[in-house]
């Protein structure tokens, strides 16, 4: 007799009937799962396995990064062995983390590194939401790697009248305790295609997840030429300079370019936008892999202006920063 | 001529062209010729590109013979503002010929092509609202 597979969805079991694919059993069940073609097309009906990795066949057409992290389309899913499965971009559950190191980057940008002791996975260049015992949310990007001592670094910058930000800079203390959600988000380095050229382009903080990214792929061994460009209004807005002057005085491949738009002329520095500077430094962008991080107008622009100079779509990887528009 | 079997008499265009796979590499090719081109990138300008990309996809995927639910009527409806922005054959033209050249650039033979272009020419009519 033949073994029909378990989805698990939302603490339910459901078997699925032969045949079927992941959507028509959560259908039948009456399960609330977006959809559209049904053909893969869409992709409305993007899902995640948490256990058991989905075939390869249920994974056409996702970005890579996505891929990666055992997502699929539920409508071309035809499940082998038991599954637990959710809908994107779920919390999932949170953890403590001990607040180990606060450093002041710049004027207005501070280094938090906190320490974890649960069991926790994250891609360099994911972000995690960050939990103030009140029950205030923010999201921040990682800007480390894995490693052994189960940390993660923040750059959080203070925003004018920022609710968290404020909060983490004056009264955020050594040793205080934050509760930390699963890392999500799918811009970060993949592995495989070591000699594509990379072009980083970040304004303000959002060198954090470039930072792990780069870190990431040079640690992986990427071959290709990496291009980070940084971009501030004013120098002061520019941080871990000789950080970055050394990584690319010690890897060979690494092109680090600090940017200034303002009116501050001082040698070293590119002069203008950073996604300007770096979208004309190259005729064509066919067969690059960018990573656009920060204001979202730049990281949007850049996008299209980088598609439009040749980039895949599927080789883009943003994170734009909104601000939540409810501080004050 | 009926001796012949053709195991292939049942594949669709959709399957002959690849099926979603070669929707998804042909949408980056073609929605990339539409906004580089003066004469109706007006007409696909959109903040949000994502958006834009799923109805070029949704397009690309009717004109490859693929599943979808596009009625004339809902041809009409999402072409209507364009009409009053002054749509025309020539626009319309213009996307026919990005159209060929997308599914040339991926190798696609001239037949299938040929039926690709049938299937989006049966839209004119709606699309430009006569």
């Amino acid at each position: 007799m033949e073994h029909m597979p378990n989805l698990t969805f939302e603490e339910h079991d459901f078997t699925c009937q032969p045949g079927e694919t992941v959507l028509d059993t959560l259908l039948r069940e009456n399960c609330d799962i977006p959809n559209g073609c049904r053909q893969g097309v869409c992709q409305s009906c993007l899902m995640r396995s948490l256990d058991n990795a989905p075939s390869a066949s249920a994974q056409l057409g996702l970005k890579d990064t996505l891929q990666q992290q055992n997502y699929f389309l539920a409508c071309l899913c035809r499940p082998e062995q038991n599954m637990t499965i959710e809908l994107p971009n779920q919390q999932g559950a949170w953890i403590e983390a001990n607040v180990v190191k606060k450093q002041l980057l710049s004027p207005d940008i501070l280094r938090l590194v906190l320490e974890y002791e649960t069991e926790f996975h994250f891609f360099a260049g994911q972000f995690i939401n960050l939990k103030r015992p009140d029950g205030l949310i923010r999201s921040y990007s990682i800007a480390n790697i894995p490693h052994h001592e189960n940390i993660l670094e923040f750059h959080i910058r203070r925003l004018p009248a920022g609710q968290f930000s404020t909060w983490v800079h004056d009264e955020l203390e050594i040793g205080m305790e934050l509760t930390i959600s699963q890392a999500q988000g799918s811009c970060h380095y993949l592995p495989g295609r070591a000699e594509q050229p990379l072009l980083l382009v970040g304004t303000g903080s959002g060198l954090a997840p470039l930072w792990g990214i780069v870190t990431d792929a040079l640690v992986k061994g990427h071959s290709g030429p990496i291009y980070l460009y940084h971009g501030s209004r004013d120098p002061d807005g520019l941080y871990l300079e000789d950080e970055m002057r050394e990584m690319a005085m010690e890897f060979e491949n690494f092109q680090y370019t600090p940017c200034l738009s303002g009116d501050t002329m001082a040698a070293d520095y590119a002069r203008g936008r950073a996604h300007d500077v770096a979208l004309s430094s190259a005729h064509s962008f066919k067969g690059w892999r960018v990573y656009l991080c920060g204001h979202p107008e730049m990281v949007n622009q850049t996008r299209k202006m980088a598609y439009l100079k040749g980039a895949s779509l599927n080789d883009i990887y943003a994170d734009a920063f909104h601000v939540a528009s409810i501080e004050k | 001529m009926s001796a012949t079997v053709d195991t292939t008499v049942n594949e669709t265009l959709f399957d002959k062209i690849g099926g979603a796979p070669a929707v998804n590499a042909a949408v980056d090719i073609f929605y990339r010729k539409v906004l580089l081109d003066y004469r109706i990138n007006r007409f696909f300008e959109n903040t949000d590109m994502d958006t834009q990309m799923a109805k070029q996809k949704a397009f690309l995927t009717m004109a490859f013979g693929g599943p979808n639910n596009y009625t004339g009527t809902d041809m009409r409806n999402a072409h209507a503002q364009f009409i009053k922005m002054g749509l025309d054959d020539s626009h319309f033209d213009a996307v026919m010929e990005h159209l060929g050249a997308t599914l040339e650039e991926l190798n696609v033979p001239p037949e299938l092509i040929a039926e690709v272009a049938a299937i989006a020419e049966s839209t004119r009519n709606d699309v430009l609202n006569r």
